[in-house]
């Protein structure tokens, strides 16, 4: 027989147990879902998605109007303008329609240094004495290489703006190298941060910097090795499968997505029997390398030193800065067909037909 | 299997849940009852349909061949037989031939006025396939979240379901269950090795007691959970795993879309050390 303080006893921690278990249901989720199938029948790919949080995705990834299409004939804005670098190809009209965009996708507040004084020295537009002008120019180009050259990963829904900066002079999601926390991380913290849950990689205990190896730098992506045992100097370690899984986390968390969005996971590294997703994203992988080696980083000393993260480098872009955590950014809308000053020059155009669509998210409310 | 002499005088009648005096009666060693007969019916079908199925797929490399789910756009409706239908009549006949087994556990326990541990052991079992095949799929709304029927295909459907939460040894339910097989692993292995070495001393030395084997983990650990104790543990650790088991995976989809670390965001969110 049991006494009463041990059935006392039992009775607390039976209601404390209890007590944690309600509290614990509050963390999940719950039916109905929404799947999306992305393989054949039974295998199990495809994408689960809680349609309350893709309404609020939804409420949050709009496209702004856009204000009537502008007359591509007349004067060019080189002959009418002066020092006009990168959009003097453009109409009069065309000009002042993707400035005035440009005011409202990243200087729409009405302070004195917003605006058109975002960028432009109050009555003297010509003027190069604003470090943003240098970089928006730069911004431009690299915009109208996005929507030409890297079209095999930005497809028909093409790069605005809009697309990074969603009304604010530095977009909501970049990276900068980090400095070391103080303390270390604690005991158990393993190189790169590892043991330290990053919300970049989705709250995992995964190296905490995927960015600068893979997407500043261009290591290999690989970790399964050709060899039965390990070589001297193999970069096909476990050590290097945990900063790969740590990259692969950041891709599912920015686009919203499951490994087997882009992977079958019966064998990742097979080309044959991963969804065609995979293509789009290995383009994109080097489409990010290009952006923040070719026109981010070399923007370095035009910066003012709050315009740069902790360590002096520059902000740069990763897989979340376009997509903010859906598929496709702003669910596939296809944006740059309203805005062909976004296009390159006529001449500079690569002439080739438009990838096809590929829809593999969750249906919109 | 032949049936030993004093077998008989436990071949009772009655005790039957269904049917009466029916199929109240022996073949050979085996006891037949309304439930063994829809038990056969059910196996027979279904195993038959395994092989038609099989027979209309592309292979008959016994690795390979595959049974598998309709697609998710039949939702929770009957597929055509080719395009997921044999998988659904065939999850229908295993259903039936495993609830109609443990009823018939059911019915020689009764008859034997013995408790019903077995047939609840075994229904924990089936609890599993029926959580993974029937209770999920109806609530993520389609017969195609089910798992194929095929010995590489039911594997590969078990690794992409793990990465449609980017890092399935974070779903707590998971750490729960894959430490309670451990666990069983680890009691059935100390309590193996606890009777066999009591009962095989060296040569000439009489076999050992009960009481020698609680001496042994009392001198060892101070406590000895007994001989009918350790049964106990052996049957909790053992339907726990199977029990955690069908939790986590019944969680993952319903109850939880994203990737499982991010679940563990809460305890990151614990105010006493929120901000470290």
């Amino acid at each position: 027989m049991r006494d009463n303080t041990t059935n006392n006893t039992l009775l607390a921690l039976g209601g404390v147990g209890a007590l944690i278990g309600i509290g614990l249901l509050f963390t999940f989720e719950r039916p109905p879902i929404e799947t999306v199938q992305g393989g054949f029948r039974g295998t199990s790919m495809g994408q689960v998605y809680n349609p309350r949080t893709v309404n609020r995705l939804a409420a949050v990834n709009q496209v702004p109007p856009a204000p009537e299409p502008a007359d591509p004939g007349g004067e060019r804005a080189r002959d009418v303008f002066q020092n006009v670098q990168v959009l003097g190809h453009l109409s009069v009209e065309q000009f002042n329609r993707i400035m005035q965009v440009m005011t409202e996708w990243i200087y729409p507040r009405e302070n004195i240094a917003d605006g058109c004084n975002g960028c432009h020295v109050p009555g003297n537009f010509a003027a190069e004495d604003i470090y943003t002008k240098h970089v928006a120019r730069r911004m431009l180009q690299m915009t109208m290489a996005l929507n030409s050259t890297w079209q095999v990963h930005t497809q028909e829904v093409g790069v605005t703006c809009w697309t990074c900066h969603r009304g604010q002079a530095v977009p909501a999601y970049v990276w900068s190298q980090q400095p070391v926390s103080s303390n270390g991380g604690g005991f158990a913290t393993g190189p790169g941060e590892q043991n330290r849950p990053g919300r970049q990689v989705g709250l995992a205990s995964l190296p905490n910097d995927p960015f600068t190896p893979y997407l500043w730098r261009a290591e290999e992506i690989r970790m399964q090795g050709r060899d039965q045992h390990p070589r001297p100097n193999s970069r096909q370690s476990i050590q290097q499968t945990e900063w790969n899984y740590a990259l692969m986390m950041h891709m599912s968390t920015a686009l919203g997505v499951n490994c087997t969005f882009c992977h079958n996971s019966r064998a990742f590294s097979s080309w044959e029997e991963s969804p065609p997703q995979r293509l789009t994203a290995w383009h994109g992988i080097r489409m990010v390398r290009d952006i923040n080696n070719t026109y981010i980083e070399p923007l370095r000393e035009r910066f003012p030193p709050h315009r740069l993260g902790p360590l002096g480098d520059t902000l740069k872009v990763n897989c979340a800065t376009c997509h903010q955590g859906v598929y496709q950014p702003m669910f596939g809308a296809p944006m740059i067909r309203d805005y062909p000053e976004l296009l390159p020059p006529p001449e500079q155009r690569r002439a080739e037909a438009p990838a096809p669509g590929w829809v593999a998210g969750p249906r919109l409310p | 299997m032949a049936v030993l002499t004093f077998e008989k005088k436990y071949r009772v009648r009655g005790g039957t849940l269904f049917g009466g005096d029916l199929f109240d009666f022996w073949v050979g060693p085996f006891y037949v009852g309304f439930f063994g007969v829809t038990t056969l019916f059910f196996s027979v079908v279904g195993t038959a349909l395994i092989i038609i199925a099989a027979a209309q797929g592309d292979t008959f490399n016994i690795w390979r061949i595959n049974i598998a789910p309709p697609d998710l756009s039949y939702g929770l409706a009957l597929a055509p037989m080719r395009e997921g239908g044999y998988w659904q009549v065939i999850t229908i006949c295993a259903l039936g031939a495993f609830i109609s087994w443990a009823l018939r556990q059911m019915e020689i326990a009764r008859k034997l006025g013995m408790g019903l541990h077995i047939p609840f052991a075994y229904l924990t079992a089936v609890f599993a396939f029926f959580t993974l095949n029937v209770i999920r799929p109806v609530l993520m709304g389609a017969w195609g979240h089910g798992f194929p029927y095929g010995i590489f295909s039911h594997l590969d459907w078990v690794s992409n379901v793990g990465y449609q939460y980017l890092h399935f040894h974070y779903n707590p339910a998971h750490m729960i269950a894959v430490s309670l097989f451990f666990a069983t692993t680890f009691a059935l292995s100390l309590h193996a090795s606890l009777v066999l070495s009591a009962i095989n001393p060296k040569k000439g030395l009489p076999v050992a007691t009960a009481e020698a084997e609680n001496t042994f983990y009392r001198d060892l650990i101070g406590y000895s959970i007994g001989t009918l104790g350790i049964h106990r543990l052996g049957l909790f650790l053992a339907l726990s795993a199977g029990i955690w088991s069908a939790i986590c995976i019944v969680i993952s989809g319903p109850f939880w879309t994203r990737g499982w670390p991010e679940w563990w965001n809460w305890w990151l969110q614990i105010p006493i050390w929120r901000g470290l």
